[in-house]
């Protein structure tokens, strides 16, 4: 069985391409769907995550630059002593716990007054307030003090390592403070306060996005405060590892970040991992927080949900393709049987098995009208058989009619070798295998020879089967020497009586005394003879008035007379001639039988009557024929001695 | 410069190879080096002739001593804490004149790799156009290059104290500042300025050109041990031909020491120091001895500290040149 072509394999290819098709753009569009809503819901989780942490860091941090810029203003306004200057640090110190330290750095030239560098620095160790003098003029050059002095506003210093105290990250807060007003306005110093970042550390670390998400935290400069990866801090800023991985983009980003742009955007990280990274800055100081947390954790659910659909989709299709499979061949398996039987059916055999029908659908009506078909086709075939053996039959014979017929019409030519002062041919073509049409000639007598051309209405068997009873009529009562009219008269009266079937007959009758030329004729309703004379040449003969035979009895016929002379030709012929028709259903008509007759009226009988034959089949142009066609033709060849008696 | 430098430095190690018969039955001598600065790739030479084995191949016991902002070297080697330092020429000619006997060994960095960097947003295009402008000084003999190029072009500018970072001027708390070539340079741009927005003016291309690292000793050393004193040499430069040889592996060590040292420590910024060294180390154009100081620079130097009263009187080159004679 060829597979590829069978219908249940088109069904299930194209149920399965289709399915599997429409289920992909599904999931596929699912999928991507699903991941665009998780990616704003992350959005938003890591922005609300960012921008919390943020708030805490800020809150700490405004409320340390709050303190250092009271300090400022505290000595700004008031005029301190050394002692109360050392009491307003320490307590700066002691009263806020975000405090690591504090410091009122003077200008060693301030004024006024003037005075030497003088820097008192209180700080926690170890829970007490620790103090320090600071004398040297170091400090002139720390960032805390240069950045605030040069600035002339509060600024945060760059994250940086406390060497002295315990080696903690920390940043400080510098705000300067000035004596006099406008153009009296003098540096008198710059306040700091020194922040640990541990707390801070804490803060970001505990930051956790999904399971391996992570929070970095950068500095102003892009150096990296907090990380996961303990190595990085204050070693590597963004731009290094930037420059160390050969890596612009990641250059681009810190410009952002450095420049306090806030941005949620797709992110390779150094172990080449895609991520999510959502960074913001904390205001206060330029600090940027960033978390990172990879695409692949995050599209983890979408993607085993999407599995599970797939699976779920893949067992649906598979499923529809085993129902398609048995669908198919709930179809396939009748039709195969159908087509096996049709096979047997189409070789002849009526009585092969057709497949049983279970099903009520369209297959089960086929198989149904199968059977009918069948049924129908064999009882067709049993008829046809009848039939045609019928038709056989009667054709055989009709064909031994046909013979019959032929037989009864004088067929011997020339019909009368010893009698030279006539000579007649006549043919009969029926249009079918029998004719109605009949002609007949004979001699009543020594003398006079009656010749007779006749057409029974209606064609075929009826009219051959009449045409039998008129000729025999005909030539019965013609041969007790009667003139032509009481012939069809005697004949009508015998006939009439017994016309059930309403038939009739045309009859031309004619006499001709061979020894005088005298013709004598009547008629019952038939064409008009030709005559050619040597006088008048050829010319419809006037005929005496007379009915078909037939239809009534008591009909009465006459008789006309007129004189041959030698080679006068008479034609006798049946409306089959001057009525046959071309394809034009134009018929051939008498005026083209009288010319076809004129021009070969010299010739013997036999000529003549076979070109007008051949005239009108060449005018019928294949065009079949419809009526018999029957023409007979008479020429006076002239009057000799009777013949002795020991001749007849 | 590729040819010539590698027919030096195979000479140098040719040396190299002879010299441990000659020492190697003798215990190793103890000595010590202090480097201008924590460490850093400005270093690695001597990081690298240390680890690799040089100075003991030349029969030394090298220790390097911790340098950063609280040492310095001068003193070091006035007192004997070290044997060898790493000095400026111009602080070695300052150091000079005011009586301490230093003598210099070799001239490792040739030129001035100082700089002064603005920010084009500053509008500063010219040297001129530094007058009057906030501009960021070290303290010490790191200002007399700068100053030298004000002098030079008659410039005032308000000088601020530079701390060891750029925050400062990253900040805009001044309009220009100093930096080194090798590193606060890249400092900036590791902080994201990007070099397009900055202008920079190589001092060295207005004519300060001061040879800067050389490696310093006292006469009295020179004069009790030569030996001594070649092989450090000998050693120092094989260190700094290896790692240029192997740059990788030189900042390896570079960043170990660092990490020992607690100091910040990032690749990418030890990778372009050590760049800078080997183009500041090897002479211009490949011409001429690695570690040589250049008459010519030295009459350069000696005359401009003078004329700018930054020294009364200077040695002669041979006078201070150790081995002057000699062509290394």
């Amino acid at each position: 069985m060829p597979v590829t072509r069978s219908i249940a394999f088109k069904l299930i290819l194209v149920f399965s391409v289709c399915s599997t098709l429409i289920f992909a753009v599904t999931l596929g569009y699912n999928y991507y769907r699903s991941r665009l809503l998780l990616e704003k819901g992350l959005q938003e989780s890591a922005r609300d995550v960012v921008r919390s942490s943020v708030n805490r860091v800020e809150t700490v941090l405004a409320s340390v630059a709050k303190v250092n810029e009271g300090t400022a203003l505290a000595l700004e306004t008031g005029s301190y002593r050394e002692e109360e200057i050392f009491a307003l640090l320490r307590s700066t110190v002691e009263r806020n716990s975000e405090v690591y330290g504090a410091c009122a750095a003077f200008e060693p030239n301030g004024n006024p007054p003037a005075r030497p560098p003088f820097a008192p620095y209180f700080y926690k160790n170890r829970g007490r307030i620790v103090y320090v003098p600071e004398d040297s003029y170091d400090y002139l050059r720390q960032d805390w003090y240069q950045i605030a002095r040069e600035l002339g506003r509060q600024e945060w210093t760059e994250p940086y390592f406390d060497v002295g105290g315990g080696n903690i990250l920390m940043t400080s807060c510098s705000t300067p403070f000035y004596s006099g007003v406008d153009k009296n306005r003098r540096l008198r110093g710059v306040v700091t306060v020194d922040v640990s970042l541990q707390w801070l550390t804490q803060l970001v670390g505990s930051i956790k996005v999904l399971k391996t998400g992570y929070a970095f935290l950068l500095s102003r400069n892009g150096a990296i405060l907090t990380h996961p990866n303990a190595a990085m801090i204050m070693n590597e800023s963004i731009f290094s590892l930037a420059e160390t991985n050969h890596n612009p983009r990641l250059r681009e980003i810190g410009r952002r970040m450095i420049r306090g742009e806030e941005g949620f955007i797709p992110y390779t990280d150094l172990q080449g991992v895609e991520s999510w990274m959502y960074y913001a800055p904390v205001p206060s100081t330029g600090w940027t927080l960033a978390v990172v947390f990879p695409k692949a954790e995050f599209l983890a659910e979408v993607r085993s949900l999407s599995i599970t659909m797939a699976a779920m989709g893949l067992a649906g299709i598979l499923l529809l393709t085993v129902a398609v499979v048995f669908i198919a061949r709930s179809i396939t398996t009748p039709l195969r049987g159908l087509a096996a039987a049709t096979e047997v059916i189409a070789s002849g055999d009526f009585d092969a098995e057709l497949p049983p029908v279970r099903t009520r659908d369209e297959v089960g009506m086929l198989a149904q009208a199968f059977f009918t078909m069948r049924d129908s086709l064999k009882e067709y075939i049993r008829q046809l058989t009848e039939t045609t053996a019928a038709k056989e039959r009667i054709q055989s014979e009709l064909k031994v009619a046909t013979d019959i017929q032929a037989s009864l019409l004088p067929r011997t030519f020339p019909a009368f070798p010893n009698r030279p002062e006539v000579d007649i041919f006549a043919v009969m073509d029926p249009a079918k295998e029998v004719g109605g049409d009949f002609y007949d000639f004979f001699f009543v007598d020594d003398r006079h020879l009656c010749f007779l051309i006749a057409d029974v209405s209606d064609k075929g068997v009826p009219a051959a089967l009449y045409m039998m009873v008129a000729k025999t009529l005909l030539k019965t009562e013609a041969l007790r020497g009667i003139p032509p009219d009481e012939i069809l008269t005697r004949v009508n009266d015998l006939l009439a009586p017994d016309n059930e079937n309403c038939m009739f007959v045309t009859v031309f009758c004619a006499v001709l005394d061979t020894v005088s030329g005298e013709l004598t004729i009547a008629n019952a309703g038939h064409n008009p003879p030709l005559l050619c004379t040597a006088e008048r040449g050829v010319e419809f003969m006037a005929l005496p008035p007379g009915f078909v035979l037939v239809p009534m009895a008591d009909m009465k016929y006459e008789a006309r007379s007129l004189a041959l002379r030698p080679h006068d030709v008479i034609l006798l012929y049946t409306d089959g001639v001057t009525e046959a028709k071309n394809r034009e259903a134009a018929m051939f008509g008498e005026e083209r039988l009288r010319e076809a007759f004129a021009g070969r009226a010299g010739e013997s009988t036999t000529t003549i009557v076979h070109a007008i034959r051949e005239e009108v089949r060449r005018f019928a142009n294949e065009t079949p024929q419809s009526d018999d066609i029957t023409v007979l033709a008479l020429r006076f060849t002239g009057a000799c001695p009777l013949p002795k008696k020991n001749d007849a | 410069m590729g040819t010539l430098w590698r027919r030096h430095v195979c000479a140098v190690l040719l040396a190299a190879l002879v010299l441990p018969g000659a020492a190697g039955a003798a215990a190793l001598k103890k000595a010590s080096f202090v480097p201008l600065w924590s460490p850093q790739a400005q270093f690695a030479g001597y990081y690298v002739a240390l680890d690799k084995g040089f100075y003991r191949r030349h029969g030394i016991d090298l220790t390097i001593l911790a340098g950063g902002p609280d040492v310095c070297a001068t003193d070091y080697l006035r007192s004997g804490r070290a044997d060898f330092a790493l000095l400026w020429l111009t602080t070695a000619l300052q150091q000079r004149a005011k009586g301490v006997p230093l003598v210099n060994v070799a001239q490792i960095v040739q030129r001035s790799s100082m700089l002064l960097v603005t920010k084009k947003s500053s509008g500063i295009k010219a040297p001129a156009e530094m007058n009057g402008k906030k501009v960021g000084l070290w303290g010490g003999d790191f200002a007399i290059p700068p100053r030298a190029f004000f002098e030079k072009y008659h410039l005032k500018v308000k000088e601020v104290p530079q701390s060891y970072t750029v925050n400062l001027f990253l900040r805009g708390g001044v309009d220009v500042a100093s930096a080194m070539w090798y590193n606060e340079y890249h400092t900036i741009l590791d902080s994201g300025v990007d070099p397009d927005e900055l202008r920079v003016f190589f001092l060295q291309d207005y004519g300060i050109n001061y040879p800067e690292d050389g490696l310093y000793t006292l006469e009295a050393t020179c004069r009790r041990d030569p030996q001594l004193v070649s092989g450090f040499v000998q050693a120092s430069l094989e260190g700094w031909a290896y790692a240029f040889a192997h740059p990788d592996e030189a900042i390896d060590l570079v960043m170990r020491q660092m990490r020992e040292a607690g100091v910040p420590a990032n690749r990418a910024q030890q990778q372009w120091m050590l760049a800078r060294m080997r183009d500041l180390i090897l002479p211009c154009g490949g011409n001429g001895p690695i570690g040589r100081l250049q008459p010519a620079d030295y009459a350069t130097v000696t005359r401009e500290l003078q004329r700018d009263r930054i020294v009364r009187s200077a040695p002669g080159y041979r006078e201070f040149v150790w081995r002057s004679d000699a062509s290394h």
